[in-house]
């Protein structure tokens, strides 16, 4: 149990760390990189709570892809650091007060945690299969695809909604360029396009 | 072959699998790779490599000191330096080629009168340092001496063609 | 005196007892792999070699045998060169990512019956991610670099990795439907029985060759190793390493490699299982070691065979081949599983 313990604190220690480095590097690409380090470090909390699928989930979507588009484009970025600090007293009163939003937030989050453990606590009223009786994959597998099968659907819309919305946005149709068209090359056959001739000396096509 | 065919030949990535069944065939082929320092390939007997001063079979050295190799090297590798000898002949005091400039294009050997001057076999002279490549009169007839037999054999092989 | 040591010393033995047994094990498992690794490079240049006619290293050693520990010296007696206007911290970190990301994944790699370092649930999902985050060596090194060679390297193998994770990740899908599982060790356990059981030799054989073209992508190489294309991007994102970070990244593309072999083995080709029956005599690591060596002679082929993709060929084989088709084959064999019930 000690060695869960310590582990605990090691992952959570270093992921709020890296949390708040996020925010405080200088250099974005640093920040993303200690973003990486934050869903890592709650990846090895998912695995200490015993939802492991969740955990490489975690790794596999966040870290694998979405993070990787991230670095991607912040590393393109031209950053100019002495503009990148310019605004930073004009948004000091906005971004104060979204933070003092999401603390009350959080606030009311355990403060009911504490005062109603029935809602939303660990015996809460959520329907749930029994710990330990299937696999953790199973079990939010079943929850998935019966109770909440219409939300997830949903949101698979919304991504593919979003996702289309992003390629018509974007997508250029430009005339005039010539594109590969490999099945076309595929179908060719030398019988087609060339003609071997017998042309006797002398006397010219 | 109709379209249908081929579709199914592409799905089975039969062109993909005849090119891979060519570098398994040669796979067990007969390798021509030479363990270079220790086997050789032939060498032509025109073969233009390191220059070598020749003797006559008495002893006596055939340059004679004209300069034409000097004047017709494209690089300006070639110093020569003559004066006559106590039995009055003219004979060369410094003959230089700086291996470092020189082409081995071999217009030295075709433009000497008496086959002194001529590109030997040999291809190994690679040096440590680049001094070393700077080579005297006497390095250049002692390479001929090295050489004498190679050199003159190729001489004799090339003669009918000249 | 035989009280004290059950009363007070076993229990501590008890305790102490992973703390030996874990590391052993893992020196076990991360030795043969770093010696297939060496022995890899060599068994490339040979092969390569004599699919070219030549006769590949031959000189340090019997048989060049010793040319993998003469080019490790002589990568380790080279010096470590920092660009100037490079990222120390991460131009060093990635290397060690790449390396330490090679070895991690061999944990969940059952290797024979019940030979697993840790025998996870989630095992194919484990080693998907730690592939997932090889991209991560890449591209901070291409970043840290400070050069436009490693950056465009970089660029490409990121834009690579996550275009073919996306249908390996359907193939994976595919396979799950018909085990039905997770754990690396049941997928194996449900291709017993002979070859004909294993996966590659089914439906979903198209889904073995989609993913074994896909590791190659995912590993960079030939005809995908675009990242690392030496006639346009010189090195591509490993231009500026040399010396010991330069031989860490090579360790950690070769052992990935090997994982992607072994995994290939183990989803397609029945993992330690014998081909037939009757040869069940010969232990399982043996078979599983034979089928990782024929998968990898199958990278050293398609290398020796085919030319390099140009960059758009490589995304529209994966985005417009690769993923329609794996994605039809989810469909496909999620239906045979509802209507057979297998």
């Amino acid at each position: 149990m000690i060695l869960q313990t310590l582990a605990f604190y090691l992952f959570a220690c270093i992921a709020v760390a890296s949390g708040v480095m996020v925010i405080a590097a200088r250099n974005p690409v640093h920040s993303v990189l200690f973003l990486i380090l934050a869903f890592f470090n709650s990846a090895g909390l998912f695995v200490l709570m015993g939802a492991e699928f969740l955990a490489m989930l975690l790794v596999v979507v966040y870290v694998g892809a979405v993070a990787v588009l991230f670095l991607f484009v912040v590393m393109m970025l031209d950053i100019d650091f002495i503009r990148l600090r310019e605004g930073f007293m004009r948004y000091l009163p906005v971004g104060a007060m979204i933070g003092l939003v999401l603390l009350a937030e959080l606030a009311v989050v355990i403060g009911g945690y504490f005062m109603a453990p029935e809602f939303g606590g660990p015996d809460g009223a959520m329907p749930g299969p029994t710990v330990g009786a299937i696999t953790n994959t199973e079990a939010i597998g079943r929850l998935i695809y019966t109770d909440y099968v219409y939300i997830f659907q949903a949101a698979g819309l919304v991504l593919l909604v979003a996702m289309v919305g992003a390629i018509v946005l974007t997508a250029r149709r430009r005339t005039g360029v010539k594109r590969q068209r490999a099945a076309d090359q595929n179908a060719r056959r030398p019988e087609d396009s060339v003609e071997i001739v017998k042309i006797p000396t002398g006397s010219g096509v | 072959m109709s379209n249908i065919t081929r579709a199914v030949w592409s799905f089975a990535l039969w062109e993909l699998l005849s090119g891979m069944s060519l570098t398994l065939r040669a796979m067990f082929r007969r390798k021509v790779t030479l363990n270079y320092p220790y086997e050789k390939g032939p060498l032509s007997p025109r073969f233009r490599g390191e220059h070598a001063l020749r003797r006559y079979p008495n002893g006596e050295e055939r340059c004679i000191a004209c300069k034409l190799c000097e004047a017709v090297c494209p690089a300006q590798a070639i110093t020569i330096e003559a004066e006559e000898r106590a039995d009055g002949s003219r004979r060369t005091t410094r003959y230089d080629i700086d291996m470092t400039k020189c082409i081995y294009c071999g217009y030295c050997q075709e433009a000497c009168p008496v086959d002194a001057i001529v590109e030997g076999p040999n291809a190994e002279f690679a040096t440590e340092t680049r001094e070393e490549l700077f080579y005297n009169k006497q390095k250049l007839l002692l390479n001929g001496e090295r050489w004498e037999a190679e050199i003159a054999t190729n001489i004799a092989l090339d003669a009918p063609y000249r | 005196m035989a009280e004290i040591f059950t009363d007070t010393l076993w229990p501590w033995v008890l305790f102490i007892w992973p703390w030996i047994k874990i590391p052993v094990l893992i020196i076990v498992i991360i030795v043969p792999v770093l010696l297939s690794v060496a022995y890899l490079t060599y068994w490339e240049r040979k092969i390569i070699g004599w699919m070219q006619y030549r006769k590949g290293p031959n000189v340090v050693g019997w048989l060049g045998l010793m040319q993998p520990f003469a080019d490790g010296l002589k990568l380790f007696l080279k010096e470590t060169i920092i660009p100037s206007g490079a990222n120390p911290i991460i131009f060093l970190l990635s290397p060690m990512i790449t390396f330490v990301l090679a070895l991690i994944a061999w944990a969940v790699i059952p290797f024979d019956e019940g030979w697993v370092l840790a025998d996870i649930n989630v095992g194919i999902l484990y080693l998907f991610a730690i592939s997932s985050l090889g991209v991560y060596g890449v591209v901070m090194a291409g970043w840290a670099s400070n050069s436009k060679y490693a950056f465009l390297g970089a660029l490409r193998s990121a834009a690579q990795m996550v275009s073919y994770e996306v249908s390996m990740g359907f193939v994976i899908v595919t396979v799950l439907f018909l085990v039905g599982s997770l754990n690396l060790s049941d997928i194996v356990r449900a291709q017993s029985g002979g070859f004909w059981n294993w996966h590659m030799f089914g439906i979903l054989a198209p889904m073995g060759v989609v993913f074994f073209v896909s590791t190659l992508a995912e590993t960079n190489r030939s005809p995908f190793d675009l990242p690392e294309a030496e006639a346009e991007l010189v090195a591509g994102y490993f231009v500026e390493y040399s010396s010991f970070p330069f031989a860490m990244f090579f360790l950690g593309e070769y052992a990935n490699m090997i994982l992607m072999a072994g995994m290939t083995s183990i989803l397609f080709l029945g993992g330690w299982q014998a081909p037939i029956p009757a040869l069940d005599v010969i232990p399982g690591i043996i078979w599983f070691g034979l089928k990782v060596a024929f998968v990898l002679f199958f990278f050293l082929w398609v290398r020796a065979t085919f030319p390099r993709y140009r960059y758009d060929q490589l995304m529209r084989l994966g985005w417009k081949v690769f993923l329609p088709l794996s994605l039809a084959w989810v469909v496909l064999v999620a239906g045979i599983v509802e209507f057979t019930g297998a």
